[in-house]
């Protein structure tokens, strides 16, 4: 048992959702309690869906507990193919179904379904969770299409580099995006006309708009990219063993990955590189001035972005990329990096290791808020629950992966991938780290006659803390604040110290404050004035 | 799938007036579980908090349902059950008093904690009343637990509150005292409202369930009059009938018709002159009609179709043709307590088509046959609906927004004239 206050993913059945409402043409019935539709709300209010999730639920009761659940998943299924006449049928059941134990992937066995290809889900409730559904379930679902085609072992692979031979252009499946993932819409467009660009065609996009028909297309591409591996690892690798296609693995999220993407899939293609391709002496190749984020890195208006102080945590690929892109190509510092991905937890703490970061690997929000805190960034990219925790101690924050909120899924095309996706990311991370500059400026000139009450910083009322009611948490009040030191007396601030203190950017208040009592405590001081202030700067400097 | 059957004409009680026509429906539901009025339940009592005892799907819907209201800490939260707690409960009980004790050391402000029930712990058994009884000895006062069930198997949406506060009633103490008891959450403000107005009839007691903190329970017994504020208290209002409470039987308090008979029928129990009654609330009413006039502008002779969702649907229909001149194509609710709601169902029109249950897909089929001019219904279905170019007010809104008695009248009017203005006020030529 797990106390669990809020959650980074649902449980597994919704990831189940999430492809069959991705694609066209399936059908999911999900043998569930009523109150389980909450569900349908996720795609209908966060992406806006003009449509409700394709998925008939049973909504057993209590009564129906004592009689035959059994025949009513028999009569919703049956109802089910009769009223959307699915051209796949996907079978499973939630929580509580799990534990009726009804089986509904059999009972749809039993039944004659017009020929439908019918694909049982087992997904384990009470021990996995929503991108392992939704994985699984792409999973299931492309091994049910295709098993029929699997060729028989020992046959040779085929050549990531017939197409030549076929006189066709090479063409390559992209798997993974899917609806409640990060920016996919817009990534899948991005990806394609970059790929356009270089000659190569897509051949299947899914889960993403595809139906079951395009699923069976799949081994007639020359290669598959694993665009979100949280969703298309598994896929990956069973069409790998089993029709021998090779996986793209680079996701192309900034500058260096896309380069490497576009390289990576050259190779795997036996494509010539093109000469835009080729990396420079300098490390750098023509192709990424197709991005404006290289340029605006370089301009001196963005020197004030070195070494800010970066916390990242998200799913495993997004966060991956993020630490990538912070540390290399915006020049921030990164300060601490996690993800609920527990799945692929192994990569994002060799990212970390790389930065010399030890990898917070937890679904505790509370945890991931302490370590943030803890941290004293200056800018925080995380999900929507670290944008409320960011929110809360007065740090800026960008959204750069799931779970998400309806302002996640914009109007305008904003991907994350390729090129332009490096344009959006520079926007939306500068930005907020701009506002805190100017929240800088704000307090530098306060003093100004020309200053009136009315320039209230953007994050009034967020940046102080004490205001919420509900902030009650003592850890993270310390982290910030730490007024008092345990054990060996308190260490107080003489009112020049604090004078001192208050000139201080309010970024970065908090951070000198504790470096600050941290020397005191060193020194043996019982009281900071501005001289110890001074000198807890000079020794932290050198 | 799904069946429906006419269970039988109904008349309203007037003989003359034709029957209204009742229907039950089963098969899909597209409704809330019960753990969904942890929502509200816990911002009307800041000293409780509600553990769910359930599963990560749980934890997903509260959370979903409570949308963007991300607080550092919440005071609910899901104790979820694993592989290890399914394969034995005294592990699982164990587990809980393990969670509960860390969970209670974290938030010392704590007075009252609900375990409260889902789908997974009922169908494996889990007895939280007796988990609540050995965490009574062993907190021994400090921390008050109780528990109800709000799973989806048992309860829909707002029931969830009739078992919160059906968990409370045993505590409440005894007493003979003369006084109006108000049951059902509502807002602070809209609280206040009644109680000075009822202070102005001249019933100086009043109290309300649940009470604003978890520890003040208010007193029950024979001198006590138990006025609903909201229609979906079934099963509180038969236990406070047990402990000796009377209970009143009125419209609800939405709309300036159904506050004013709501008022007067608390005012009617202490043998307030009707003289009286009219001097206090006369004005409320002619006030409310003004506020209502403009909405009523733009609601009157609309088709109105209502899915059912959070059971306020009859007393919504009630106010929505009645004060705002709307017709009503189809009233659904999530099921009927006549007994409650016999006072709502006397003011429908005749020929009221009411639908108990729900088959989903034979509604939605009856709303596009039907094209009415707006539908209530649940946030799974507005935006499907508006792409089929069909006018939605989400009923959620309803359960969070002030919307009971004569002063909120036009509020309550404008949430569904809102709509059709928006829809209105929007070209693209």
């Amino acid at each position: 048992m797990e106390l669990t206050l809020w959650t980074y993913e649902g449980p597994p059945h919704v990831g189940a959702m999430r492809i069959a409402a991705s694609m066209e043409g399936v059908h999911y019935v999900l043998h569930a309690p009523q109150g389980d539709t909450y569900a349908d709300l996720l795609f209908t209010m966060i992406e806006r869906r003009d449509r409700r999730p394709p998925v008939t639920y049973t909504t057993f009761q209590a009564r129906d507990l004592g009689g035959d659940t059994a025949e009513l998943v028999k009569r919703s299924i049956a109802a089910a193919v009769e009223r959307f006449q699915p051209e796949a049928l996907l079978v499973g059941e939630s929580c509580t179904a799990e534990l009726i134990q009804d089986q509904p992937g059999s009972l749809a066995a039993t039944m004659d379904l017009g020929g439908i290809p019918v694909v049982s889900l087992d997904l384990p409730a009470y021990s996995k969770k929503e991108n392992w559904g939704g994985a699984e379930t792409l999973y299931q679902l492309v091994r049910g299409l295709l098993k029929a085609q699997v060729p028989p072992p020992g046959e040779p692979k085929p050549d990531p580099m017939r197409w030549r031979a076929e006189g066709r252009r090479p063409r390559v499946n992209l798997l993974g995006p899917s609806l409640l993932g990060f920016r996919c819409r817009d990534d899948v467009r991005e990806i394609s006309q970059m790929l356009t660009g270089y000659g190569i065609d897509v051949a299947v996009v899914a889960p993403l708009g595809a139906r079951p028909a395009d699923l069976i297309r799949i081994p007639t591409a020359d290669a598959n990219v694993s665009l979100y591996p949280e969703l298309a690892g598994p896929v990956c690798s069973w069409l790998e063993r089993s029709f021998g296609m090779h996986t793209v693995k680079t996701v192309p999220i900034g500058i260096g990955a896309t380069a490497a993407f576009l390289r990576e899939l050259h190779g795997v293609l036996g494509l010539e590189l093109p000469a835009e391709l080729e990396t420079s002496a300098d490390g750098t190749c023509a192709a990424e001035r197709r991005s404006r984020l290289p340029w605006y890195s370089r301009s001196v208006d963005s020197t004030y972005l070195t070494g800010k102080r970066v916390f990242i945590f998200g799913d495993a690929t997004h966060a991956i990329a993020a630490a990538r892109i912070a540390s290399r190509e915006l020049g921030f510092k990164v300060v601490g990096l996690g993800s609920y991905s527990r799945e692929q937890a192994r990569d994002v703490r060799a990212a970390a290791q790389e930065l010399g970061l030890e990898a917070l690997i937890s679904d505790d929000y509370l945890a991931v808020e302490a370590a943030m805190a803890e941290a004293a960034p200056e800018l925080v990219l995380g999900t929507q629950m670290e944008r409320h925790s960011a929110k809360r101690l007065g740090i800026p924050c960008a959204v750069i992966s799931s779970p998400l909120h309806v302002q996640d899924v914009p109007a305008r095309t904003s991907p994350q991938m390729g090129w332009e996706g490096a344009n959006v990311i520079f926007d939306s991370w500068v930005h907020p780290l701009m506002m805190g500059l100017e929240e800088h400026l704000i307090g530098m000139f306060r003093h100004d006659f020309e200053f009136v009450d009315g320039h209230l910083s953007h994050l009034e009322g967020a940046s102080a803390p004490a205001k919420h009611p509900e902030v009650t948490s003592a850890s993270i009040a310390n982290a910030i604040e730490p007024a008092s030191i345990p054990g060996d007396g308190v260490i107080g601030w003489s009112p020049d110290g604090e004078a001192e203190l208050a000139k201080i950017p309010f970024f970065v208040r908090g951070k000198v404050r504790k470096n600050t009592e941290a020397y005191a405590r060193e020194q043996g001081l019982a009281l900071i004035d501005s001289e110890a202030l001074y000198e807890a700067k000079a020794h932290f400097a050198s | 799938m799904g069946a429906s059957s006419v269970i039988g004409d109904m008349t309203t009680g007037l003989a003359e007036q034709p029957p209204l026509q009742l229907f039950k429906e089963s098969g899909q539901r597209e409704v809330f579980c019960g753990l969904t009025s942890i929502v509200w339940l816990h911002r009307r009592m800041p000293d409780a908090f509600f553990l769910v005892v359930g599963s990560r799907t749980c934890a997903h819907l509260v959370q979903s349902a409570a949308g963007v209201m991300i607080f550092a800490e919440p005071r609910f939260g899901t104790a979820i059950l694993g592989e290890r707690d399914l394969a034995g409960l005294a592990d699982a009980n164990d587990e809980l008093d393990r969670l509960v004790g860390d969970l209670l050391e974290r938030r010392p402000e704590i007075r009252t904690l609900f375990l409260v029930g889902s789908c997974p712990s009922e169908v494996i058994k889990l007895d939280l009343a007796k988990a609540a009884e050995r965490l009574n000895t062993q907190l021994a006062g400090r921390v008050m637990v109780l528990n109800y069930s709000g799973s989806g198997i048992e309860t829909t949406f707002t029931q969830g509150e009739d078992q919160a506060l059906l968990a409370m009633v045993p505590l409440m103490p005894s007493s003979e005292v003369d006084q109006l008891l108000i049951v059902g959450t509502l807002a602070d403000a809209v609280e206040d409202r009644f109680v000075q107005l009822f202070g102005r009839l001249g019933i100086p007691v009043v109290t309300s369930l649940p009470p604003r903190r978890s520890t003040e329970l208010p007193s029950i017994g024979p001198g006590t009059r138990v006025l609903l504020a909201q229609p979906f208290l079934s099963a509180t209002a038969r236990a406070l009938v047990s402990r000796g409470g009377q209970l009143l039987t009125a419209p609800y308090p939405f709309g300036v018709e159904g506050s004013r008979a709501w008022m007067a029928a608390g005012a009617d129990a202490f043998g307030v002159a009707p003289a009286l009654v009219a001097e206090v609330l006369d004005p409320l009413v002619e006030r409310g009609k003004r506020a209502i006039a403009p909405h009523r502008e733009l609601l009157a002779g609309k088709r109105l179709f209502l899915l059912p969702d959070s059971q306020l649907e009859l007393s919504l229909a009630r106010f929505l043709q009645r004060e705002c001149g709307m017709e009503l194509v189809e009233v659904g609710t999530p099921y009927l307590d006549r007994q409650l709601l016999d006072a709502e169902l006397a003011l429908l029109p005749p020929g009221t088509r009411i639908c108990e249950g729900q088959d989903v897909e034979r509604q939605l089929e009856r709303v596009r046959a039907e094209r009415p001019d707006l539908v209530v219904c649940g946030l799974g279905l507005a935006n499907p609906l508006e792409a089929e170019g069909i006018a939605t007010k989400w009923s959620i809104e309803l359960v969070f927004s002030p919307i009971h008695g004569c002063d909120q009248a036009g509020d309550l009017a404008e949430l569904f004239a809102r709509s059709l203005r928006r829809r209105a006020a929007l070209s693209f030529s």
